[in-house]
């Protein structure tokens, strides 16, 4: 015990060392170098006490194998009551929070969105998607260039930009699927550069790293929403004093209508002959071959379907903000996205959900401790992967059933190789 | 004499300088059991491999002729339409199932080409058009019956990968047979099973082969080691060693053959020859 203490202590010098022990500072004639033993002294011995304490907690504790099952049921039971209860805190956001809430719940929802549109992709079908922001910069893009250009308004763009989205999915599909797991990720990954760079360098077209502005706000109905009130506005039609929180309210319905689609959509899906051949894609290729079943079309069509609702989360975000530019769509985006959706489980609704809230909100409110969220981030992802492997809430329940529907746990599922 | 189910001609399976396959030939009749045997790594994998399209022959030709006189070339053909549309279904030597879907969601992918014959119709059904709600009610009729047949009833609503060994081997031969196969083609079924499993699963065998108690009938194309189910069902059986074939013929005849006695006694790992 005391020797692998020691050992992580040596690792731990090893790390600390030139990382804390060693400091440049700005000295009169060059840069000097300081040395700070005291510090890495202390870095060391946290690792060591720290991991004898931790060896010495868990030979005292019997060896136990959590009961997979009995987890899994309990918070699919919870799962059930906590449902309604969120959709309902969410859908009268409005009447109780304040502006700064219903813009970080549209921000939250954005992410839900996106995150159950990824879960089409990843959760369902297996095929792990590194670049999926691509497609949400499509539909931004989309969105931007066809109003100004062709003078279209959210709503006649909304479809378009999902259609353009599903079809670069579709087009990065053809080549790239009949590669598997790390191999497709990879390229799924450069895809991703490859729509931001373009869009960054084709400047004629998108205004490159300017980005683009005055992208036209969403109308109710034909009714604009404007702080000075006036003909044709939402406040004039129903007689209420103009206020721009009336858009912010609206653009929060917009946003959580899409996002209970895509969940709506997606939960269809899984019911449906569609929906079952992309978990078995996910189960078993081989096998899924050796049934007739089309794996390259039906691969592209879990694709398609999730591109089209990065499309739609994108046309939501451009109008939303108003102005988009290649920043807003970088690998830190696909990666968070991801990281939801593993989180709150493959597969998962509810989870995905869950972990939108707390990542996204969580690290919005934490803004204050700006150095440290990365580091809370990451511990946090570490702590739910080796507590729950599988996701905050994994497991599946039987598409269809004779009798009475059973969970059935993570550990029986296979993960998707792509 | 009618044309034959199947028909493997000059069948050559090279993989770099390996020749795994050697000028093959041989025919499976419709209606009957055609067993392929031969010791390890004699070749009936690749053979099984050539036939469902997972592998492309290096040469020859494999002609399928239906009941009704449709031909296909199976060389010629993309892998999954050799199972939609030539109607060759196979399960595999190492069970390949959809481990985290129960009993029940296995069938139902198999009926995949029946329930969604395009991605039109797939993505209308979102919308509760396309006539999907009766299709799905005919296969789980027909996954019933096919559950009733191997004896799983009682397991439909349960994980695959839940299931013992040999519910797992026969949940394997109902979801081929949910493709409505011409031919099944079945790689080691018996591998894994006691004796009165393997009893069972000859019984299950023969009920296919002729129509009986089953949902459906379909000719077999059987690997087997086990010789006491080779000898028993199968009406046909082709011997293999080093990628030729050394014999072919009823059972009784491969029993008398001085050539497959050799092979199996001369590698000097089996003797069920005898028995």
């Amino acid at each position: 015990m005391l020797r692998d203490a020691a050992l992580s202590a040596l690792v731990a010098f090893g790390l600390f060392g030139p990382m804390i022990g060693l400091k440049t500072e700005v000295g009169v004639a060059a840069i000097e170098l300081h040395t700070r033993p005291i510090a890495v002294l202390i870095a060391v011995a946290a690792v060591f006490f720290g991991r004898l304490g931790l060896l010495a907690w868990q030979s005292t504790r019997p060896v136990q194998k959590a009961a997979p099952g009995r987890m899994a049921d309990s918070l699919a039971y919870i799962g059930r009551y906590l449902t309604p209860i969120v959709l309902v805190l969410t859908i009268t956001m409005p009447f109780y929070a304040e502006r700064y809430w219903i813009d970080l719940g549209i921000l939250v929802l954005t992410y839900v969105m996106l995150g159950w549109g990824l879960n089409i992709v990843v959760g369902l079908a297996g095929l792990l998607d590194l670049g999926y922001v691509a497609f949400y910069a499509v539909g931004a893009y989309s969105y931007a260039l066809i109003a100004q250009n062709f003078g279209l308004g959210f709503w006649s763009c909304l479809p378009l930009a999902g259609i353009l989205a599903a079809f670069w999915g579709v087009l990065l599909g053809f080549p790239v699927l009949r590669l598997r797991g790390d191999y497709l990720a990879i390229v799924t990954l450069a895809f991703g550069e490859i729509i931001r760079v373009v869009i960054l360098n084709w400047t004629t077209l998108t205004g490159g790293p300017n980005g683009m502005s005055g992208i036209p706000r969403p109308t109710l109905f034909g009714l604009v929403f404007n702080s000075g009130g006036g003909k044709g506005s939402f406040a004039d039609f129903f007689g209420i004093e103009p206020s721009i929180s009336h858009r912010v309210i609206f653009l929060f319905y917009v946003i959580l209508g899409l996002a209970l689609l895509t969940n709506w959509v997606s939960l269809r899906l899984r019911r449906l002959p569609l929906g079952r051949a992309w978990e078995a894609l996910r189960e078993d290729e081989i096998a899924c071959r050796a049934l007739g079943i089309d794996v390259t079309v039906t691969k592209l069509t879990a694709f398609a379907i999730g591109a089209a609702f990065a499309g739609f989360a994108g046309a939501f975000f451009a109008t939303r903000q108003a102005f988009i530019s290649p920043e807003s769509f970088t690998f830190i985006e696909s990666a968070i996205v991801l990281a939801i959706v593993v989180l709150g489980g493959l597969g998962s609704q509810l989870g995905v959900a869950l972990a939108a809230i707390v990542m996204i909100g969580g690290g919005e409110m934490f803004r204050d401790f700006q150095e440290y969220r990365m580091l809370i981030f990451g511990g946090a992802l570490v702590l739910v992967m080796v507590v729950r492997p599988r996701g905050f809430l994994s497991g599946r329940t039987p598409s269809v059933s004779l009798g009475a529907k059973k969970k059935i746990g993570a550990n029986l599922m296979t993960e998707g190789h792509g | 004499m009618a044309t034959p189910l199947l028909a493997v001609d000059r069948l050559t399976m090279r993989f770099g300088g390996l020749i795994a396959v050697d000028a093959l030939s041989f025919q499976a009749r419709a209606g009957e059991i055609t067993a392929v045997i031969g010791p390890n790594g004699a070749g009936k994998t690749t053979v099984f491999n050539c036939i469902t399209g997972f592998y492309r022959p290096s040469e020859g030709v494999l002609q399928l002729t239906h009941a009704d006189g449709k031909g296909f070339a199976l060389t010629a053909m993309p892998g999954h339409l050799i199972t939609g549309r030539a109607k060759v279904a196979r399960t595999f030597q190492n069970i390949r199932l959809f481990a985290g879907m129960t009993v029940l969601e296995n069938l139902l992918v198999a009926q995949h080409n029946f329930l969604m014959p395009t991605v039109i119709n797939g993505l209308l059904a979102v919308f509760g058009l396309g006539g999907h709600a009766q299709a799905e009610h005919i296969a789980i009729e027909k996954a019933k019956l096919w559950m009733h047949a191997t004896g799983l009833t009682a397991r439909a609503d349960d994980p695959a990968g839940s299931l013992p060994y040999g519910d797992q081997r026969r949940l394997e031969i109902a979801r081929a047979m949910c493709t409505d196969p011409e031919l099944l083609c079945l790689d080691e079924p018996a591998a894994g099973l006691n004796p009165r499993e393997s009893d069972e699963l000859s019984d299950l065998l023969v009920r296919i082969r002729d129509g009986r108690d089953v949902a459906g009938r379909s000719s077999i194309l059987l690997i087997e080691h086990d010789m006491g189910v080779v000898m028993r069902i199968s009406d046909h059986v082709v011997v293999l060693d080093h990628g030729r074939k050394i014999s072919d013929g009823t059972p009784a005849e491969i029993r008398a053959d001085p050539k497959v006695i050799a092979a199996y006694l001369g590698e000097g790992d089996e003797d069920e020859v005898a028995a």
